[in-house]
């Protein structure tokens, strides 16, 4: 492999390309979401769309990813200062409150499942499965991709400025889900 | 720098080399490409000898027109510009050892060949590939036995789109990410050659453009797959009232458009770019207007953005709303006709070199031109309604999008082939191929204009039945068979010249065309992983010192330090 950093020749920068990177890639996944928001309030104006029950679960659940994303800021804090053993303590609080929201997710899917609706019951539902689904798969690839890679101090920072953006992304549309 | 061993499988299969990864998304876009022109050989037989010959019926003319736009947009023009020229063009223009992500960079080719292979398997299920039309708009991409291929084709279609998208982004990403931050000492992003800025922009858009066909595509996907409803509306099928309701077809066609609007130029503005270099190259002068070539190309993307609505304007809109977007779309000429004023300027005057690539760089500038313009009445909606589903529409994005990105691409390869394969091309074969290509694809698409206006309509297997269409356009639809079999078999001396060169042709010095950018000042031809020797190379000047006055030669590379024998260009300072 050829490192392109650190070498001689470079330009001097403020920044490091995981961080260019990463910022690209919210913008991109910001998008991704976006569409999904548009499509999803288009399609709410139509004659057929029913109101969900929401179970209070997903309320539980908001909270955990919360906790989880505060969770992952002290480890950050904690990382900058020198304590390395507290910010371990905080990854892996986060990614236990993380695993837990996930199966949260999933419970809310069954309770949903039970009251009768399914996939393909109304578009509401349609979408409630659909966009938590992306939002979880966003969630899990993140947890996989940390667990290979978060070796070093950028890495860490990068990771959790991931993990806050899904949490404003989740508080968002759980917004629009609660609301309409 | 690197030292260790390298295997035959790490240096060219799983390579992590961005010149590698080039080759292999070229190769594999051509090689789909050329499947792409087999099955538009298949379209024009049946519609220039209709009943003569028995390749098609009407089912399998949907699906092969189908498969032929989408293979020919996503899977060669993007691939090739974006994962072919961009990964090759950027870290060697701007001085850098490799992209920013190089195992990234792997993966996205990969992901890309997935892609194709899932693409190609449509071939082989059941019920064949889908022919829903490359827009692959629902109902009719969403119902079962609604169009041929409603069964796995579509699916895999959707899913073969879905996997291009990831590797699209992760390249994307990487292309975006290298040029903010692997430029070498002295490379402002004013010096950057033209090429990289149009593969940048384009970079950027394809990254935000993506997206809205990947939402589409998945809803898509769930309502032909899940039984969902988010595009189907209450629709009565063969006398049965199917049970959804309510869906929006217009919602997909909003989506899809929003990506398919910047897909024409994240198509085009890397092909811009290319056509820069090679006129600038080969006529020994200085861009004209660089600072305007970089805006133009900027505020290309920005407006393009703006205009994805000017697809539907037969889809009964608000007046005000087409209004908008007829407006949005007319600006675009704007930068657009700066950029050709700045290459016809360019070429006035200039000692003008009538080689391969600078024969397909002139290619370009004509079928730009032409394409282009043919795109004013159609970006006007009163023009727009009668012509809309005529082969006018086929003729202009045909000439704009397909031949002109074809004319930069060909030029492109033929121009970085000395640096690529370290061999020179036959240049009687590439003029050969140059002057069947470009007479032979105006003699296939300017007809079109014709038989639009007299009101052929497009996606028709036959024409039997339009009593109103004059017997001359029969006549014409021969013509533009005859010219689509000659100019597709004449992209065998493309290939040919290619792969014989590469083997066989004479040694090519490290910079044949006396060119001023990075990439030809590489201290070995081809260059090696890691492209420079010890140092990357320190850029003084700006991409297009040509024919400086003062200076001993025609050109003055970027990375000659500036003294009073050999002084910057006057449109530099």
């Amino acid at each position: 492999m050829i490192a392109n950093h650190g070498s001689n020749g470079y330009r001097e920068s403020l920044t490091t390309p995981g961080r260019v990177g990463l910022w690209l890639f919210l913008a991109v996944a910001t998008m991704l979401f976006a569409a999904f928001i548009s499509a999803y309030i288009v399609r709410m104006g139509s004659s057929d769309w029913h109101s969900l029950p929401k179970p209070g679960l997903l309320w539980v659940n908001t909270a955990i990813l919360l906790l989880s994303s505060a969770a992952l800021q002290w480890a950050r804090l904690n990382e900058r200062q020198g304590n390395s053993q507290s910010a371990r303590l905080g990854v892996i609080a986060a990614a236990v409150l993380s695993a837990l929201f996930l199966l949260g997710q999933i419970w809310a899917w069954l309770v949903l499942h039970r009251l009768g609706y399914f996939l393909n019951t109304n578009p509401s539902s349609s979408f409630f499965y659909l966009l938590t689904a992306v939002h979880g798969l966003h969630l899990a690839g993140g947890l996989i991709v940390a667990a290979w890679t978060v070796r070093t101090r950028e890495r860490l920072q990068l990771f959790v400025t991931y993990w806050h953006f899904l949490t404003i992304v989740w508080v968002v549309l759980f917004a629009l889900i609660v609301l309409t | 720098m690197h030292d260790h061993h390298e295997s035959f499988w790490t240096k060219y299969i799983f390579s992590q080399d961005h010149k590698v990864i080039a080759i292999q998304y070229t190769i594999t876009a051509l090689l789909v490409g050329l499947f792409g022109l087999v099955l538009s050989w298949l379209l024009r037989v049946q519609l220039g000898f209709p009943g003569k010959f028995s390749f098609l019926n009407p089912g399998s003319y949907y699906q092969m027109l189908t498969q032929h736009g989408m293979i020919m947009i996503v899977y060669l023009l993007t691939a090739i510009l974006l994962g072919g020229f961009g990964n090759y063009l950027i870290p060697l223009m701007i001085g850098a050892r490799d992209m920013a992500f190089p195992f990234l960079n792997m993966l996205s080719y990969w992901v890309y060949l997935l892609s194709v292979l899932v693409l190609m398997a449509a071939f082989l299920v059941p019920g064949g590939p889908t022919g829903a039309g490359w827009t692959l708009y629902p109902p009719l991409s969403a119902l079962p036995n609604a169009a041929p291929g409603s069964g796995w084709g579509i699916k895999l279609m959707l899913i073969s789109l879905v996997i291009f998208i990831a590797a699209a982004t992760m390249g994307g990403l990487n292309y975006v990410t290298t040029v903010l931050q692997c430029r070498t000492k002295g490379m402002t992003l004013m010096r950057m050659p033209l090429s990289v800025w149009g593969i940048f922009i384009a970079s950027v858009m394809a990254l935000f453009a993506f997206p809205a066909l990947f939402v589409g595509g998945v809803m898509l996907l769930f309502d032909n797959l899940l039984g969902t409803s988010f595009f189907i509306p209450a629709v009565t099928l063969f006398g049965q009232q199917l049970p959804r309701e309510g869906g929006n077809p217009l919602l997909f066609q909003h989506l899809f458009w929003y990506f398919g609007h910047p897909e024409v130029y994240i198509v085009i503005l890397p092909a811009m770019g290319i056509a820069s270099e090679l006129i600038a190259t080969h006529s020994r002068k200085p861009i004209f207007g660089y600072k305007a070539m970089v805006v133009a190309l900027a505020a290309i993307a920005i407006i393009g953005f703006l205009v994805w609505a000017h697809h539907m304007f037969v889809s009964g809109m608000n007046p005000y709303f087409g209004f908008f977007f007829a407006v949005s779309t007319l600006i675009i000429a704007i930068p657009s006709a700066v950029k050709v004023y700045n290459w016809l300027l360019t070429l006035w005057r200039g000692n003008i070199r009538f080689n391969t690539p600078m024969l397909f760089g002139i290619g370009w500038i004509s079928t730009f031109i032409i394409g282009g313009l043919t795109g004013l009445p159609l970006g006007n909606v009163i023009a727009d309604v009668p012509l809309h589903d005529t082969y006018f529409v086929v003729g202009h994005f045909h000439l704009v999008m397909g031949v002109a990105a074809l004319m930069a691409i060909f030029g492109g390869i033929y121009h970085w082939f000395p640096k690529i394969t370290g061999r020179m091309f036959n240049e009687r074969l590439g003029k050969l191929h140059f002057l069947v290509t470009f007479v032979g694809a105006y003699m296939i698409f300017f007809p079109m204009f014709l038989l639009g206006i007299l009101g052929v309509p497009r996606r028709y297997f036959d024409f039997e039945a339009l009593q109103y269409l004059p017997p001359q356009t029969h006549g014409l639809n021969i013509v533009i068979t005859v010219a689509a079999l000659i100019v597709g078999a004449a992209q065998l001396l493309f290939l040919g010249n290619l792969i014989w060169s590469a083997v066989r042709g004479p040694r090519a010095a490290a910079n044949p065309w006396h060119a001023t950018t990075l990439e030809w000042q590489t201290p070995t031809t081809p260059p090696p992983h890691g492209n420079w020797g010890a140092e990357t190379p320190t850029v003084y000047r700006w991409a297009y010192d040509y024919s400086v006055p003062g200076a001993e030669r025609d050109f003055i590379p970027q990375n000659v330090p500036l003294t009073p024998t050999v002084p910057m260009g006057v449109s530099a300072r």
